[in-house]
Formats: structure tokens, sequence, C-alpha cells
């Protein structure tokens, strides 16, 4: 979906966008440059991402730290070029300034689709090599000696022959009037002293003493407390409310109300949750009243029935399947999913009469500014915005509601407010990743070969709301993401797209995006495929990959080390799921066993991934074994339904997430590459669902079409 | 105003005895390493130990507090088991957003307290009740495993 969404936009633009112009582009002016350096003769700033001055040396993030250890690698990066240690560098977040920070595959300035590595893999190793440059040249010329005959060693600049050496921050000033080098040449993969290495994350000492304040520990002097209550139902409004309880618990500060929203302010958060709890509201629920999760399916089976925008239309795929020896077509169903992070929504803001101050965890700055912006009526430049590191997001921190309806809630109040979002508010209220319907067709010839394939997707457009610019002739890349391309020899393959927005319900970005959904579809129906013609299902996904030697590489790596094919015990379960995702490619083969009471029980993932050059390989296998997990724990028991439109679910009581006890073994393997690197922070979650399906399916001959999955063996 | 020893170190407080120990923490003393993650003893992100033993600040009034010592993620470093806790934690690189370690620390170390050499099925018990959203689980089984009482 990514390749497509810059392809798109770029030409909407009519910009190529080449990688290797990036540094170039972010680089400030040189006059710019010159200038702040004249305000702080000390302080070197070649570019967006390096600063140099006597409080040390600072890198800038351009991605947002969400647990998913990219500060770490983005330190990495420019470290390598900078010749300095992690321990020897201060990181901060970037503020919001898409000119300087915009990632160049979201064309925004966003975390989120896997694209922070692929995003940043040249420009950040040539912010730090730029800096070094500039550096030893100005540590050569004060010395009057060739710069080529200087070398650097964390973070010092050694001139052997003289016996001349500075520190980065010792020569940082004078630095600063250096021009930006016109030619950067980058190390050779050989000379890597940090990308490749299991380094220390540099987030995480700070997490396990209780000390590193995400933004829900956001405190600032005088500051209130608040939370809030929202229409339950999309589109309702407050029809009547008595605040007189809520006033008098003690404690309670302010309320504040828009038409579909209160907050209490309070001393602290229980103040507040007791005052919420005090409201009276009648609520007028609105258009959306009589919306339950029967009638928004009942409407995509309808939609579904006729065909939808063509994304892939190749050799009449249809002709092929009728004219085939075996003939299969399933409906399979994804449902509304919730985001969940276990940091609920949360912003404090401090709000003047022209001007004001956000902290909060985003994955997207600019549009935090714009939305705090907008609701005050003031412009963004009047908007400070402090970005914190995330108690997770999978999607759910890409959107700005929760800021906005602060900013709109908080706007006459003159004093810090903090507003926690209740979990039940939190969950009841999220954007959902979309239900899905999917129909899908295959045709085999007499050797059993997939000769012919149709898919059509039925579901709500995230693109179309998120990105509308990039939403074109109702295309969503993202929505037939891992359905209309697959790794394997395809010659005939129809796939097509039916828009349905289902009322009374947002959708968003959910860890995976398109390819968690449709991998689930597509490598169960590949299992089905295999098993409609009595044939292995890796024997037969290995006959189809004789293009795609990387995806081979995984498959038989994975099923090596699973052991594939060797008689499973009575009960056990053994599933494949293959992808090509976020530019990685990854097999994963799991085991699950039925237990006597007829409990499906996770026992062991094997996870092969090929993802280019490795930038830290302990991040990519804790991205596998977290990503996996997510993704089963979602496919074992979550889905969100609506009854007279508002969500069932709304805490972790009735939206289960995967404990430890019910966690398999997980086992890791990484195909040493040369490539350029993928996105692995959501490949994990996409392997998840198709693998249980699969393995279900190899324990109890049942073939299960519609997730959650945890009942499947009753 | 009534008195309460958080880490050894005794606070005055004037709150309702109704109001959970959480945001006594969070709000009050501003102790903030202590997580809101459910509100209903479902996510463990709150975990801090009563005496010793691991309690869900959430559902832990302040009139079921007075009296007894409590210990935060904020001074469990300062015990010989949350110390090795802590190190086998970033040892094994467990964390990733680490929005619910310092209650997964907090269960790990009251486990270890009582428990020097935990099974899978002992750790199983006493970690249940800690979620994990980033799906931290197999290096928190390995971390406890890997520390040596």
């Amino acid at each position: 979906m990514i390749e497509n969404l810059v392809s798109r936009r770029n030409f909407l633009r009519g910009t190529a966008l080449a990688t290797a112009g990036l540094v170039l582009a972010v680089q400030l002016p040189d006059s710019v440059r010159r200038a702040a350096a004249a305000g702080d003769q000390r302080s070197f700033v070649p570019n967006a991402f390096v600063k140099i001055d006597v409080d040390g040396i600072t890198l800038i993030m351009p991605h947002a730290e969400i647990g998913q250890g990219i500060y770490t690698s983005s330190a990495m990066l420019m470290a390598e070029e900078l010749e300095l240690d992690l321990g020897q560098v201060k990181v901060e977040a970037a503020p919001p300034d898409i000119s300087k920070y915009m990632d160049p595959i979201l064309y925004d300035q966003a975390t989120g689709g896997s694209t922070s590595t692929r995003s940043d893999w040249m420009r950040l190793r040539e912010a730090g090599a730029a800096a070094r440059i500039m550096l030893v040249e100005a540590a050569a010329e004060g010395w009057g000696v060739p710069s080529d005959e200087c070398r650097v060693a964390r973070g010092v600049i050694y001139h052997d022959a003289s016996g001349k050496t500075a520190t980065y921050v010792d020569i940082a000033p004078r630095a600063a009037s250096r021009q930006v080098p016109k030619e950067i040449r980058l190390k050779e993969p050989s000379q890597f002293r940090l990308i490749g290495t299991s380094a220390k994350r540099i987030d995480t000492p700070a997490k396990v003493n209780g000390s590193l304040v995400y933004g829900i520990d956001t405190r600032l002097p005088g500051m209130g407390y608040a939370t809030l209550v929202m229409a339950p139902v999309k589109g309702g409004k407050i029809a009547t409310m008595n605040e007189a309880a809520a006033k008098a618990v003690r404690g309670v500060r302010d309320i504040v109300r828009t038409d579909d929203a209160v907050a209490v302010v309070g001393d602290h958060m229980w103040a507040a949750k007791q005052g919420v709890d005090a409201l009276e509201v009648e609520w007028d629920h609105g258009p959306n009243s009589t919306v339950t999760n029967v009638s928004i399916v009942m409407d995509m089976h309808e939609v579904s029935k006729t065909q939808g925008v063509v994304i892939r239309n190749q050799n009449d795929a249809q002709s092929v399947i009728d004219n085939a020896k075996t003939k299969l077509d399933a409906i399979y169903h994804s449902p509304f999913l919730s985001h969940a992070p276990l940091e609920p929504l949360n912003c404090t803001l401090a709000i003047e009469e022209d001007k004001a101050e956000l902290w909060v965890g985003t994955q997207v700055p600019v549009r935090a500014q714009k939305a705090v912006a907008d609701a005050l009526g003031i412009s963004p430049d009047k908007v400070t915005v402090n970005n914190q590191l995330m108690g997770g997001a999978f999607g759910r921190r890409l959107d700005v509601d929760s800021i906005e309806i602060a900013a709109r809630l908080l706007k006459d109040i003159r004093y810090p407010v903090k507003i926690v979002w209740t979990r039940e508010q939190d969950m009841t209220h999220d954007f959902y990743r979309p239900y899905y319907y999917d129909r899908v067709a295959a045709g085999l010839d007499d050797n059993g070969r997939l000769i012919g394939r149709t898919h059509r997707v039925t579901g709500s457009s995230v693109f179309a709301r998120w990105a509308p610019a990039a939403f074109i002739n109702g295309v969503d890349p993202d929505a037939v993401d891992c359905a209309a391309e697959t790794p394997y020899d395809e010659d005939a393959v129809l796939a097509d797209y039916v828009r349905h927005e289902p009322a009374g319900v947002t959708t968003s970005w959910w860890r995976g995006v398109g390819a968690t959904h449709n991998l689930f579809v597509v490598e169960s129906f590949v299992d089905e495929m295999a098993h409609a013609t009595d044939q292995d299902p890796l024997e037969f996904r290995r006959r189809m990959l004789t293009k795609n030697p990387r995806a081979l590489g995984v498959l038989d790596l994975a099923a090596e080390k699973a052991g594939w094919g060797e008689t499973l015990p009575p009960g056990r379960g053994r599933g494949i799921s293959l992808q090509f995702a976020f530019g990685s490619y990854l097999a994963h083969i799991l085991d699950i066993e039925i237990t006597p009471r007829k409990q499906i029980k996770l026992v062991r993932s094997v996870i092969a991934v090929d993802c280019g050059i490795v930038i830290n390989p302990d991040t990519v296998r804790a991205q596998m074994e977290g990503g996996v997990l997510f993704g089963l724990g979602t496919a074992m028991f979550n889905e969100v339904t609506f009854t007279n439109g508002a969500v069932d679910q709304s805490n972790f009581d009735t939206y289960r997430i995967l404990r430890i006890n019910e966690a398999p073994k997980i086992d890791v393997y990484q195909v040493k590459s040369g490539e350029k690197p993928g996105g692995v922070g959501e490949a994990g979650t996409a392997a998840a669902a198709g693998a249980l399906a699969n393995a279900i399916f190899s324990a109890t001959g049942r073939r299960i079409r519609s997730l959650p999955l945890w009942q499947a063996a009753v | 105003m009534r008195q309460v020893t958080i880490n050894g170190k005794v606070h005055d407080v004037a709150v309702p005895d109704d109001m959970p120990l959480l945001w006594v923490l969070r709000d009050v003393l501003g102790m903030t390493g202590t997580k809101y993650g459910c509100g209903i003893a479902q996510c463990g992100a709150c975990t801090v130990h009563l005496d010793g033993v691991a309690v869900r600040a959430c559902q832990t009034t302040m009139d079921a507090v007075y009296g007894q010592p409590v210990t935060t993620i904020e001074g469990v470093g300062n015990t010989p088991v949350g110390a090795k806790v802590q190190a086998a934690w970033l040892e094994k690189e467990v964390v990733q957003c680490g929005y619910c370690h310092s209650g997964q620390i907090m269960s790990a170390a009251a486990l270890l307290n009582e428990n020097p050499k935990p099974t899978d099925t002992d750790i199983d018990d006493a970690m249940a009740g800690n979620i994990c959203r980033c799906g931290t689980y197999v290096r928190i089984r390995e971390a406890i495993h890997s520390i040596a009482i």
C-alpha cells in the first residue's frame, strides 16, 4: 500500500521524490543556518537532525517512539556515520515541521505503516555523515592540516601526525559557519560498527524504574485533572444535563461541555471520575441509534454482490475459473477491532488568549498542532507541541480526534488541564479497524495448480478519510494490499474493491493495516486450495514460488525450523502463512493444540523473516515476537460489535488481551540479506490470523472463515 | 491529614478514605511510575506492593493502605530482588512501549520474593494478571528465569 501511496501522490504533485535527494531537501538554507549560529556561536546545526553545542550531541528523531524501538534504530543510523556510540548522544522528538520531518513514504510527518526505517535509512546516515565531514573539515582547517589526514573515533577528531585532538563539542562553533558538503560518501556495509548489532535500546532504562514521563504523566503547576464522557452513539448529542451533583463532588473545579461531550476538571483524576459519574446526562442518540452488527453485515453482504473498483485485472480470471478442473469459492469475515493501547488516550493543554501548548504522545505531530489551532481559532505556529513517548498506539494515535475534542472542551479554561480518557471511553470511542467482507474464488487445473483467482474486498476506506488527496477514482490501495498482489506465480487475477462506509462507525488504521486483513483471507484460502486438491500446504505454496526466491527462502527456512512434515500427535495442528508486506518477506508456521476442554492452546510460533539489511537484530526479533502475539491474541479473542449504535465492549473484561499463560513459544529466524531494509513493526501481526486458522483446520478439519477463532474447536 | 509510608518515606495526605491509591500516588504525590490502564483490576499496570504483597492500586482504597508500607516502581530498585528484576528486564531487552512494565516488574518482584525459582506454571500464575499489549511475554518469562536469587 505504502509504495502505491507514494507513487500516487508523487504522480499527483508531478514530483519525483528520490530518497537520495532528501538530505538536501531538509538542509536548512545556509542563511538560516548561519543566522542560527550567529545567535549562539557554540551551536552547530548542520541539518534538521543533528545539533551539537555545549550541552552535547543531540539527535532529532523524525519518527515517534511508540515502543517499536525506532529511537534506537534512528540514533544508530546517525551515530554510525558520526562515529559516535549511542551512550554519547541525547535524542529529542522532532517538533511539528513538515518541511523538515516529512516521512517521504507517507507524505506526512507521521509514524505508521512500518515505514520509519525505510524512510530514514538513507537520509539519517547522510545527515550524520554531513555533520561529521563538516566537523572534521573545521578541525583540519584550524590545525592547518588536510582533512583527509584526520580520523574520528567516538566523537573525537584526531590528527595523528601532529598529535592534535578535538571533540565534536569543542569544534562545533567553528563548524557552524561551514558549507554543507556537496558530496557525501556513506560507509559500505562492511564498515558498519553499529548497524547490524543488537545495540541496547536507549529508551528502556527509564521505563523500568518509573521515571519515563509518558503523555499521561504530564504534570504542570496549577494543573487540573479532567476526564470526560462522550455521546455513546456516533452523531448523538446532549439532550439535557444536570451537573449539580457533579459540582458537589469534593475536588471538582469546573465542568465544561460541547454538543456531544462533557468533561469534569478536578484536583485529581479521582475527583474528575466521580464528577463524571455524578453527571445526569440524557442523550439524543441521533440517526445511528438503530445500528447493529447484523445490520452492518447485511448491508455489506448486499453491496458485495456487485463489482467494485477494479484494482487488478489480468487474463480474465473469471472465465479461467469457470473452465477449471477444481473450483472453490468462499466468503470471509474480519471484525471491527479496537486498538486498546495500554496508555489510554490523553493530552495536556495550557491555553492562553492567543496561544497554546500541548503535551501528547502522537504519531502525527503536525495534525495534532493543527487540531488545537483549528479548535481555538489560532494559527498553528501559535501551538507548541511536546511529543511524548507513547504507551502503545497501534494506529490509534494517527488520529487527533482526542486532541481536537480536548481543545474544544478546554478552550475557555486558563489553567493547564490534563484530560485522560477512561478505558471505557477509549474503547467505546475508538476509530475502529474496518469490518471487511471478502468474496474469493479460485480455479485449479488437472495438476492442482492455481490458474485463476478472484478477490472482492468490501469494507470501509480508511484511506478516503485519512488521506483524501490520495484516494483517486475509488481506488484504496490499502484495502486490497496483499490481496491483489501475492508472492505467488499467478497469471489470471481479478481483484476489486467495494467501498462501504457503515453508518455510525469511524474507521482507522490498525496494526498491519490492509495486510493484516487480507493475509488472513488469502493465506486461509490458499490452504483451502491445497486441501481441495489433496496437496501438502507447504508444497502447494512452494510450487507457486518459482519466481520469488526470497519468499521461497523464508518459507523453506520456517518449514525446516518448525519440522514441517513430521507426524503431529493427536490434537495438534500446524498452519502456515506466507507474505510479502511492508517491504519484507515473512513465513510463519504455528503449532496449536486442542485441549480436552476443546480450547485452543497456542504452542509454538516459528517465524522466518527477510527484511533486507537489519539495523538492530534484537529489535527485529522483538517486533516479530510482539507483532505475532498482537495478531494471535486478536485473531483468538477480539471483535467490536454494536447494539443500538453503541459499542458493546468497554474494557479488558469484554475485550480480552492475550495473557502470558496463553502465549506460545516463539522462535524467530532472520535471513542475512544485502537488500534495502523492509518494515518490521507490523509484519508479525499480519502473519498471525492465517496461520492460526490453518492450524485449526489441521487439528480439527474445520475451516473457520470468520474471526475471532477462540470458539472454533468447541 | 493522615500518614502513608511509600518507599520508606512518610507522606502526609488529606484525601477521601475511598480514594484509590493509584490516584493518590499519581495525582496527589506526583509519583507517576504507577500506571492507569483499565481501572478495574484487569490489566495490572497499577501493581504496587502493600506490605510486600502485589496489589492493584486502582482497586486499593486509602483506608486499606494506612498503616502498611507501600512500595512502588520508583522504590522497588532499592530492594535486592527489585534491582535484579530491573537489571534482568534491561539485560533481556524485555521492554517495548514500557507502559505495562512498572506493573510487570512489581508482579515479578513479588513472585521472586516468595519463590526464588519459579517454574513456568508459577510464572503463569503470578503474571497472568498483567497485560502487555506489545506482547513481550516471551521475554518476561525469560527474564524471570534468568534471575538467580
